[in-house]
């Protein structure tokens, strides 16, 4: 009986190193799997880019929203928050269903692959760089939502919200998916090495070609140009155009995917643009017709963060300084060129301020983007001008058949104007049953 | 009794009203009001482009007087809300039939 307790002992103590070894292995392969796990998730890049999607989403709902909703007749500001509450959650779904798969995935070339249709395979697990591949996705499902929210200044007071849903749908998945994935999901573009950091050619190029398009197919307002309603409420204007200011470090900051000194660069630049591009604008119309107006000076900001958007990753504070003062100049001019000159009533100007200074702004980055203007990653000036051209040549081109090819669908199945009993009465009413200011 | 009907701009209501009540006119009524004579509207230029505005906002002052006291009432008007710019206003005077004072059942001057 000793003898066999001895020997369980003895053969427990021979055992023992090799499980506490075992054990050991175990723990360092354990420790290993963490460290590298820590190592591949940035908890700091995480944060910020949680906090920037919300940022960005805060810019759509609800600052565009009041952005718009104020330069409107007082019968329609309703119709203008609607359209861009409408217009996020669909782009929300639709992002979730395909847009993400078409932009983001594999694929060719042109458009990404099935593979991620639905979400498909993605959980919480999954990593985009160093953050969640969730946090990616909704940070980007926040471009998709502002993207076709800007194009509603083009059609305000006149559009059906049938028409409106339709066309932004279609949009959404014939320009901005694919142009996103040639630009940012590593397509044909993206290999040519164009710069657009946060969206000059994918979101405002997009948007304003699309807007200044269809804005002559609906046709203009009734009493255009001759009589013309003043916006119902500036204030409102002003507290839109804030909200987009603050949300605008998201976009372009938290384009950069990180929290690190690009994103703080990128950060410096789009405040000095927005506030410079603000003061040419306030200058310019106090020359011009004797007082500084405050819709004039947030259009002025909302210009120069439109300009800087695609530049905000390569240039310096004197580049932001410059393409400030461009934005001010050019997108005030471009505002009575296309009323004016052309005779489109996009109402809101959104091809005038956000297309023309998301061009420019695609344009400068060659220039302003090297090491002389005080910018970096631009070494080949030519030829990053020529890239940029080609780019912008292309996806100007492609959102202009698509949008064609949209609206006609569109006038086969909802039709694209309300009557003009509607019209005149507003929308709000006509198509969505509500009154915005009752004053008893 | 005379029914003095006066449209004037609206950040000379508190003058018009005191000059008023200096002549002892213990009553009116007033009201919002939108229009233009010769002043016309004017214009409101955003991002470049002209914005046309037809009526413009001025403050319409109704008081019923006797008789006797309707060129002192209308001369307090006037001198109250002229600031020699175009867009002043106007007075007019009506004729007013009756007068009943609800609360009484006064009729006539004394319900004024």
């Amino acid at each position: 009986m000793k003898k066999t307790l001895r020997l369980i002992t003895l053969l427990l103590l021979s055992i023992a190193p090799g499980i506490l070894l075992a054990q050991n292995a175990e723990l360092a392969e354990a420790a290993g799997q963490l460290a590298e796990v820590t190592a591949t998730v940035d908890t700091g890049n995480t944060a910020w880019m949680l906090t920037a999607t919300v940022l960005v989403l805060f810019m759509t709902l609800p600052g565009l929203a009041l952005f718009y909703g104020g330069l409107v007749r007082a019968q329609n500001v309703l119709s203008v928050l609607m359209h861009c509450f409408a217009i996020a959650c669909l782009a929300s779904v639709l992002w979730v269903v395909c847009l993400y798969t078409f932009s983001f995935s594999d694929g060719c070339a042109w458009l990404g692959d099935l593979q991620h249709l639905g979400l498909k395979g993605i959980t919480a697990a999954d990593l985009s760089g160093d953050i969640p591949e969730t946090v990616f996705i909704m940070f980007q499902m926040t471009f998709a939502i502002i993207t076709p929210g800007l194009i509603v200044g083009a059609f305000v007071e006149r559009m059906k919200f049938s028409a409106i849903l339709l066309f932004t749908g279609l949009w959404l998945v014939l320009v901005y998916a694919p142009v996103t994935h040639w630009v940012w999901g590593g397509g044909w573009l993206q290999q040519r090495g164009v710069i657009d950091l946060a969206g000059g050619i994918v979101v405002h190029a997009t948007a304003g070609i699309s807007a200044l398009l269809l804005a002559k197919f609906v046709g203009p307002r009734a009493d255009f140009p001759k009589r013309l309603h003043i916006p119902h409420s500036p204030g409102m204007v002003m507290i839109g155009a804030s909200m987009l200011w603050v949300g605008w470090f998201g976009f372009n900051a938290g384009s950069q995917l990180a929290a690190n000194q690009s994103a703080g660069m990128t950060m410096l630049v789009t405040h000095i643009s927005a506030a410079v591009a603000s003061l040419t604008w306030m200058v310019i119309e106090w020359k011009k017709n004797g007082k500084p107006g405050l819709v004039g000076i947030v259009t002025g900001m909302v210009a120069g963060l439109a300009s800087i958007t695609p530049a905000s990753g390569h240039v310096g504070p004197l580049g932001a300084v410059l393409i400030g003062l461009m934005a001010g100049c050019i997108c005030y001019f471009a505002c009575s060129f296309v009323k004016g000159k052309l005779k489109i009533d996009d109402t809101l100007d959104v091809f005038a301020v956000h297309g023309v200074g998301g061009i420019m702004g695609t344009i400068m980055v060659a220039i302003f983007g090297t090491a002389a203007f005080g910018g970096t990653g631009v070494d080949d000036m030519v030829a990053q001008l020529g890239t940029q051209l080609f780019a912008l040549a292309v996806v100007i081109a492609w959102s202009a058949i698509a949008t064609t090819l949209i609206v006609f669908v569109c006038r086969l199945t909802t039709g694209l104007r309300v009557d003009q009993e509607v019209e005149h009465t507003g929308l709000d009413q006509a198509e969505h049953g509500e009154t915005a200011y009752h004053f008893e | 009794m005379k029914l003095i009907k006066a449209i004037v701009k609206p950040f000379k209501l508190d003058d018009v009203k005191a000059a008023l009540s200096e002549v002892g006119i213990e009553g009116m009524t007033v009201s919002e009001v939108k229009g233009f004579g010769r002043q016309k509207g004017h214009t409101e230029i955003y991002r470049g482009s002209e914005y046309t505005v037809d009526f413009l906002p001025k403050t319409m002052l109704e008081t019923v007087v006797e008789d006797d006291i309707v060129d002192t009432a209308v001369k307090a008007i006037v001198n109250a809300a002229k600031t020699g710019k175009i867009g002043d206003g106007k007075v007019f005077v009506l004729p007013v039939e009756s007068a009943i004072r609800i609360r009484t059942d006064e009729e006539g001057a004394e319900a004024l």
